[in-house]
């Protein structure tokens, strides 16, 4: 067979190109985040200007109509909603994720898991519209609602993640428990948990960033009052519920100052993302 | 009779605790059934033919849904046309091209797992800052189809770049020991084997991008007639489920149609996605 | 053209193999001088001069870690694909392989390369042979056809695919996918095969066939196999050449036709392998 027609410049050539086109296209997605960053900033900077940091944190209220900016109500709100629904939806997930692995039998299993899938890809407009028309006229538009529906859209994140870990845990493990004699709960809580334990811990912070970046849910559900949550029957606001509410008609100064509640989510939630990857890295070395 | 009392304390807990177990997962697939009951005893009623394509009418009370699911085909359709070749673009260079080491390849890494996680409501800032007034794009589908892309790009990367790395090792070194370019390996060798993921990477993107809301409120709005082109503002499927709920008193009932028909596509798009993943591990273990 | 009978007299003079007919413009030698190689700083093996003659079939003998696959390597460039650096002098007949600006594509379809475990592309067993024919500019489709046919005799494969060629290869089984590999090496017509220990993934009965086949493309092609089976070695290979590990790194202890290497053996290591005292 003569030589190949193609000389070895062209090929050289044609792979070249191709490097270069998926380094091109790499770098665009790579430079999205960094553009969302800027624009956030870039927006941000009049408010932070003409309004200044101290005042989110110390002014009277949240009216920005009448020039008050503090931010407090709102990240007081977020705060609570979230630790609720972390609260009630960590005890559910783990317990799925159990449930799922060491409790139901194998059909059994497959349709839960089956099931929590699903529900993981419900939108959130649909939860938050569900709620509106059959928990909040039980609980009222209060944080408690926020929270039930929160843990709801949160709880599949967890169970999901968590089984996954658990599943990596080495048959060994459980194999050296039932050899010691251990019960089957004696198993889980002494061996099991705790080797799946930094798997576990990034599936909660997952859905704690989950739960403070969600938006329409609690626009729905939570009545949307400015004020510090005094009970479990209080209206409240969230920072994210916050922005879409009053993004529409805000003027200029308040526009911007809606623009640093995102820069602080977006903070909060880089944050959380290199405090998971930070545990990932732990649990590699160990 | 202390082996006996301890013994007995132990299988007490452990019928307490299978019990809470089981109460808990009876406790999620019973909500989850009230849930999936509510929308169809609600929602399938007002789900006919016409309420799918005649135009809303009398703020959405009336009518239909019809324009808003043009809208939201157009925003999808916008959405993965760039999502796609930007994606498939990083993940094969990410999967072939960088190991651990490389810098470029950490930093571009790095970047998408902190895009992952952002809020829809920021891309909702972003894009309205972003496409909507510094480009210029106003109020329009091609801007809410834009912002999904920044949203979706993270998840079909991740998708795309496990099926690369699925790839066994074997296929590239026997492509080289037969002398192919790299792009003859990537076009004819490894794009062919990992197709099926490729295509389940694109249903899961889509199934998170229809599901979107905050960030399309800001960036392709709230008008629900039909789109004339992609710089009309057009409202999705899911913003429509919103207005209704919060803004239209009385609008509960096609709300309901109009979640049912979106969970129902979901639950499809799953199904897809599904029986695609089954394809492949038939077309993986298809030996002897 | 003769051949001297198999000699099994421990003084037996070496035997003269003559390429079969046909073959001679295509036959070409490699020869090694002081070839190096090291990844990083772990030398992986040091010095090896060696001479492979065309249209042997040289069996590489050797405990596991000598070196033996990286300098399998070496002979078709696959060091490209690794972070590694070689040195010292290698040639393919005239021309030098360590030359930075080689037609390596060329290279490849000149030297082909069997792996330990067969590695048959996930699509049907005509497009596994054809797919590379056509990326080395072959159009026609009938002559695609007919090359993969060849390729498929070639390897014995023919009647037992021929009803399914458009059917996926990996429902063959591992015998007939080394099979097809090879196959799908010698229809780009190399004039040599590097294998690296092509039986260790297959049962003895496939093992078997796959050997057969190895001795019968024994006089059309330069063969260099790496086995761990030094039965397998003593059956198939003309020359045979042990490499070692000393110091931390491969070498080559001895090299020579194989009845000379299992009778008289020079070194002392060879000596204690062959009787399998060591390795």
């Amino acid at each position: 067979m003569t030589s190949s027609p193609r000389n070895i410049s062209s090929l050289h050539r044609a792979d070249a190109a191709l490097l270069w086109t998926l380094r091109g296209l790499a770098a665009v997605a790579g430079i999205v985040v960094v553009l969302i960053v800027v624009f956030l900033v870039l927006e941000s900077l009049p408010a932070l200007r003409s309004i200044g940091l101290l005042r989110f944190l110390r002014d009277q209220s949240w009216y920005p109509l009448s020039d008050q900016f503090n931010m407090m109500p709102m990240v007081a709100g977020s705060l609570a909603v979230t630790l609720g629904a972390i609260v009630l939806a960590t005890p559910l997930g783990i317990g799925s994720a159990l449930f799922c692995r060491y409790y139901a039998p194998r059909p059994i299993a497959d349709f839960y898991r089956g099931i929590v899938q699903v529900l993981a890809g419900i939108p959130s407009v649909v939860f938050g519209f569900w709620g509106l028309v059959v928990w909040v006229p039980l609980v009222t538009q209060s944080l408690l609602a926020g929270i039930l529906i929160l843990a709801l859209m949160i709880l599949p994140t967890i169970a999901l993640l968590a089984e996954t870990s658990l599943a990596a845990v080495p048959v060994l493990y459980e194999r050296g428990a039932a050899a010691l004699g251990l019960t089957r709960w004696a198993m889980i809580r002494r061996v099991m948990l705790p080797a799946a334990r930094s798997g576990i811990v990034t599936s909660i912070i997952l859905a704690i960033g989950r739960a403070i970046g969600e938006t329409m849910a609690v626009v729905m559900v939570c009545g949307n009052v400015v004020q510090l949550p005094d009970s479990l029957f209080a209206p409240i606001r969230t920072l994210t519920a916050n922005i879409a509410l009053e993004m529409s008609y805000a003027g200029e100064a308040h526009r911007s100052a809606l623009f640093v509640s995102g820069l602080l989510l977006m903070f909060i939630v880089v944050l959380l993302v290199a405090v998971a990857q930070w545990i990932s890295k732990e649990s590699d070395h160990a | 009779m202390l082996e006996a009392t301890r013994n007995e304390r132990h299988r007490l807990r452990e019928s307490i605790i299978t019990m809470i177990i089981w109460l808990i997962a009876i406790i999620i697939i019973t909500i989850f059934g009230w849930l999936l009951t509510d929308l169809l005893v609600h929602g399938l009623g007002p789900l006919t033919w016409s309420y799918i394509t005649t135009e809303p009418a009398d703020a959405g009370r009336a009518g239909g849904i019809g324009p808003i699911l043009v809208s939201t085909l157009l925003i999808l359709a916008t959405c993965m046309a760039v999502t796609v070749p930007i994606g498939l673009g990083t993940a094969i260079f990410l999967a072939e091209y960088t190991n651990e080491r490389s810098p470029f390849g950490r930093a571009v890494r790095r970047s998408l797992d902190v895009l992952a996680a952002v809020p829809s409501i920021v891309f909702g800032l972003f894009g309205s800052a972003f496409f909507c007034f510094h480009l210029g794009m106003g109020f329009s589908i091609l801007s809410g189809g834009l912002t999904l892309a920044c949203m979706a790009l993270p998840i079909f990367i991740r998708a795309v770049e496990q099926g690369f790395r699925a790839v066994p090792d074997e296929y590239r070194m026997g492509a080289a020991a037969l002398g192919l370019s790299r792009w003859a390996t990537l076009t004819k060798v490894l794009l062919p084997t990992t197709m099926p993921t490729l295509m389940a990477a694109f249903v899961l993107s889509v199934g998170r991008a229809v599901a979107e809301t905050a960030a399309l409120i800001f960036t392709s709005g709230y008008v629900d007639r039909m789109p004339q082109s992609l710089m009309d503002s057009g409202r999705a499927l899911s913003v429509h489920i919103f207005d209704l709920s919060m803004n239209v008193p009385g609008g509960d009932d096609n709300a309901y149609a109009s979640a049912l028909l979106l969970v129902g596509l979901l639950l499809l798009i799953n199904l897809i996605a599904t029986w695609i993943a089954k394809a492949t591990q038939r077309q993986w273990t298809a030996t002897a | 053209m003769t051949t001297t009978p198999l000699n099994i007299l421990p003084s037996a003079p070496p035997r003269e193999v003559v390429c079969a007919p046909g073959r001679d413009e295509a036959c070409a030698s490699f020869t090694a001088t002081n070839l190096s190689l090291a990844y990083g700083s772990k030398s992986a093996f040091r010095d090896v001069s060696l001479r492979i003659n065309p249209c042997h079939l040289t069996g590489i003998i050797g405990p596991s870690g000598c070196g033996k696959t990286s300098f399998l390597s070496c002979l078709n460039r696959m060091t490209d694909l690794l972070p590694c650096r070689v040195t010292g002098s290698l040639n393919f007949g005239e021309t030098n392989l360590l030359d930075g600006s080689l037609d390596t594509v060329a290279l490849r379809r000149q030297v082909g390369m069997i792996f330990q475990k067969p590695n048959p592309f996930a699509m049907s067993i005509h497009r596994n042979i054809a797919m590379p024919l056509r990326e080395h500019g072959m159009k026609s489709s009938s002559e695609i056809d007919e090359s993969v046919e060849q390729a498929l005799r070639d390897v014995g494969l023919w009647d037992e695919v021929k009803d399914r060629l458009n059917t996926s290869a990996l429902a063959l089984s591992g015998g007939q996918q080394q099979r097809l590999c090879i196959a799908r090496a010698l229809a780009l017509k190399p004039a040599a095969l590097l294998l690296d220990e092509p039986c260790s993934a297959l049962d003895p009965i496939a093992s078997g066939v796959v050997e057969d086949l190895m001795l019968s493309l024994r006089r059309r092609y330069t063969l260099i196999v790496i086995t761990h089976n030094l039965a397998q070695a003593r059956r198939i290979a003309d020359d045979v050449a042990l490499f070692w590990v000393r110091e931390g790194t491969g070498v080559l202890v001895e090299s020579g036709p194989v009845d000379q290497l299992f009778e008289q053996p020079r070194d002392e290591i060879t000596a204690s392998y062959i009787r399998g005292i060591r390795g």
